[in-house]
């Protein structure tokens, strides 16, 4: 049997990198899809040389959803009869000063976490119930469990797409493919680097390693590291009426 | 844009804390871009943070990390020639090659060194003596320069800027990627010998017989033996074994907690060296070990640092030619073992020629590496130590370096003026610098 493809989309983050390694690592091929192909290619052969798998750049452009058939097209060409599985990382985080200050920001923040993610995974969802095999993990954020004082613009496209991702789950828990949502903390990736207060900060081969594991089980939502999932239950239960009043 | 994190920095010996403003660049772009967003401030690139001094550190100025930019690019089994991005760890070298039968053509003692780092300093192993210093197996680099640009470097196409980058400590630029030759008929296992040594010349003897014909050698010295006993220690040398089966890695332990100033005193520290001594039988003995716990005994304890204290440790090493190693090293082990100042298990090695860098730590001779606890006069023991490297033509390492005197620097490095003039014309503004540099006047520190 041959061996099963992680198509990544967004693969230059670090998260989506230490996806990569760790999938590579267990015996896996990697496509790594982006706009940074030249920093994509980098990281394929990186891949390569560490693992001997076989793993290869792509062109993606979230924002244009007219590539995102061909490009899918590629990976399962790429992927041919092997189970092909799909990683989704992308996604944008302006600070909410940063998104105060220039509103003209919020159709980027949109466009990448919330249209992007949900044009290129519903043309993806025919290709799944296809092949009746392997599965979609998309990394949301805790973020996206309440709309907070100190993030909401970011938060809301989490939560957004965290709805379309149930109904997602639905349909293709008709062709036994699960859909894993990924709601991380703080992760010490690029885009968090140098922000303050950040508690429980993860690293992004922990994060990957749960990811995984998820995709494996086909467990419908993991919180990493776990200690988020107590959190956000005690956070989504305090009443809108103290909690607009908090400073978190 | 970039963004610049303020962090605290130390060398691993900390005994020096800085205030910095760091940024880490996970891509290529993004480290021209940090680069370019330097123009009115010094930056300086930083891998693992293993130097001991302050080597790696830019206090009220701007460092670089490069520990994400940690890519292999390619690998070409015939030549054994490897590409890295300059954040690859010596670990990843080991976990990437070692079983397809290849290992780093030198290693420092620690897995955690980065290979932008092994260029920067042109460390050496326990095999110097048969496979010289890491600069000895570099093919070329593309160097980041201080105007912005990066150009590919080889010893053809810029013979002075490659040998002021290899051992340059990073003052000439940020090497983006290095290619260098790994060395085949290597495997995952050593037959290690290990010999107990009376004293001083019974090691200049021992080192006489097998420098030039084992693969690893490496003496530790009880550094506070003193009159008949001076130099007594442990001679280790070792070959490849065929086992080609991976060891299962081991398990890291942790120093939770910075230990008291007071539990390094002299009566532990004996306690410790004579342990450590007697645990080989008088006999000698013979045994299987993984090569990496033979390269990097120290990393099974991670933060091995703390148990220093707060107030951080010196470390020490200096090289001394063949011709008065002898009487070198009897003057410098007598004048540590008079001082007392605690020092741990003292490391004595051959080298086996000089290196390709201007500022190249290696030449043929006998390396002696200390720690010392700050404190309690280790900066007087120092100076001194200085003193007798200087009178019997040595030279200190700079990666492991803390109080060198410039005087002292420039009377050791005779290449230093072909050095600085790379550095004048290759960053005529200074704008790679560093705490080391600034200490020892490189670059028109004042």
């Amino acid at each position: 049997m041959s061996a099963p493809v992680w198509l990544i989309l967004g693969a230059s983050s670090a998260i989506a990198r230490a996806v990569a390694r760790a999938a590579a690592a267990d015996g896996a091929d990697v496509l790594l899809a982006g706009r940074d192909t030249a920093d994509l290619e980098a990281s394929a052969a990186d891949l390569r040389t560490r693992f001997g798998r076989r793993a290869a750049a792509l062109d993606f452009d979230a924002l244009d959803s007219t590539g995102h058939a061909a490009m899918l097209q590629r990976a399962r060409d790429f992927a041919g009869e092997a189970t092909l599985n799909l990683f989704l990382a992308f996604g944008t985080m302006p600070s909410q000063a940063e998104i105060d200050a220039d509103p003209a920001l919020i159709d980027g923040v949109i466009a990448a976490n919330y249209t992007g993610a949900v044009n290129v995974l519903h043309r993806a969802a025919p290709m799944f119930e296809a092949q009746k095999a392997g599965a979609l993990v998309v990394l949301t954020s805790v973020a996206g469990d309440r709309g907070r004082l100190k993030n909401y613009v970011y938060g809301s496209t989490k939560g957004a797409l965290g709805a379309y991702l149930q109904g997602l789950r639905a349909r293709l828990f008709r062709s036994g493919v699960p859909v894993v949502t990924v709601k991380p903390g703080p992760v010490d990736t690029a885009m968090s680097y140098g922000l303050n207060d950040m508690p429980l900060m993860a690293q992004p081969e922990t994060v990957a390693a749960a990811c995984l594991k998820a995709a494996k089980k086909g467990t419908e939502i993991v919180y990493v590291p776990f200690p988020w999932w107590p959190i956000m239950t005690i956070i989504k239960l305090i009443p809108e009426r103290i909690f607009k009043k908090l400073n978190i | 844009m970039t963004r610049w994190k303020p962090t605290t920095l130390t060398g691993w010996g900390r005994n020096r804390i800085t205030r910095t403003a760091a940024a880490r660049p996970e891509r290529p772009r993004e480290l021209d871009a940090a680069v370019a967003d330097t123009r009115d401030v010094t930056v300086l690139a930083r891998g693992a943070g293993r130097a001991y001094g302050d080597a790696a550190l830019n206090d009220g100025a701007r460092v670089v990390l490069t520990e994400r930019l940690d890519r292999i690019l390619s690998f070409d089994a015939a030549s054994g020639v490897a590409v890295c991005e300059p954040g690859v760890t010596f670990a990843d070298l080991l976990e990437t090659f070692l079983p397809r039968g290849f290992m780093p053509p030198a290693s420092p003692g620690t897995a955690f060194a980065t290979v932008g780092g092994a260029v920067a300093a042109d460390v050496h192993g326990k095999n110097h003596d048969r496979h010289g210093s890491f600069g000895d197996h570099v093919e070329w680099f593309d160097l980041l320069l201080a105007d912005g640009s990066t150009r590919r470097i080889t010893p053809e196409s810029d013979a002075e800027l490659f040998a002021a980058t290899i051992g340059g400590m990073g003052l000439t630029g940020i090497v983006r990627a290095v290619a260098f030759r790994l060395l085949p008929r290597a495997t995952p296992w050593v037959t290690v010998r290990e010999k107990r040594i009376a004293d001083l010349d019974g090691y200049l003897e021992s080192f006489a017989q097998v420098r030039d014909s084992v693969t690893f050698s490496v003496g530790w010295i009880d550094a506070l033996a003193r009159g008949s006993s001076l130099g007594q220690g442990i001679l280790e040398t070792a070959e490849f074994h065929e086992d080609r089966a991976m060891p299962a890695p081991p398990r890291p332990r942790r120093v939770p907690v910075d230990l008291p100033s007071f539990a390094l005193n002299r009566l532990s520290v004996r306690a410790f060296n004579e342990l450590y001594r007697r645990r080989v039988p008088t006999a000698g003995r013979e045994r299987q070990r993984s090569f990496s716990k033979l390269l990097y005994p120290l990393d099974a304890l991670h933060d091995w640092n703390r148990i220093y204290g707060r107030r951080g440790f010196y470390q020490f090493q200096c090289v001394l030619p063949d011709r008065t190693a002898r009487a070198g090293l009897r003057s410098l082990l007598e004048t540590i073992a008079g001082t007392g100042n605690p020092s741990f298990l003292a490391v004595l090695k051959t080298l086996g020629r000089t290196g390709r860098g201007h500022l190249s730590f290696p030449m043929r001779g006998h390396t002696l590496a200390l720690d010392f606890p700050c404190g309690g006069g280790a900066d007087e023991l120092l100076h001194r130590l200085e003193a007798i490297t200087l009178e019997y033509g040595g030279r200190i390492y700079l990666a492991k370096d803390s109080l060198l005197s410039r005087a002292g620097f420039r009377a050791m490095y005779p290449e230093l003026p072909r050095f600085e003039a790379v550095l004048q014309r290759v960053d005529p503004g200074a704008r790679f610098m560093s705490d080391l540099a600034r200490r020892l006047g490189l670059k028109g520190a004042a």
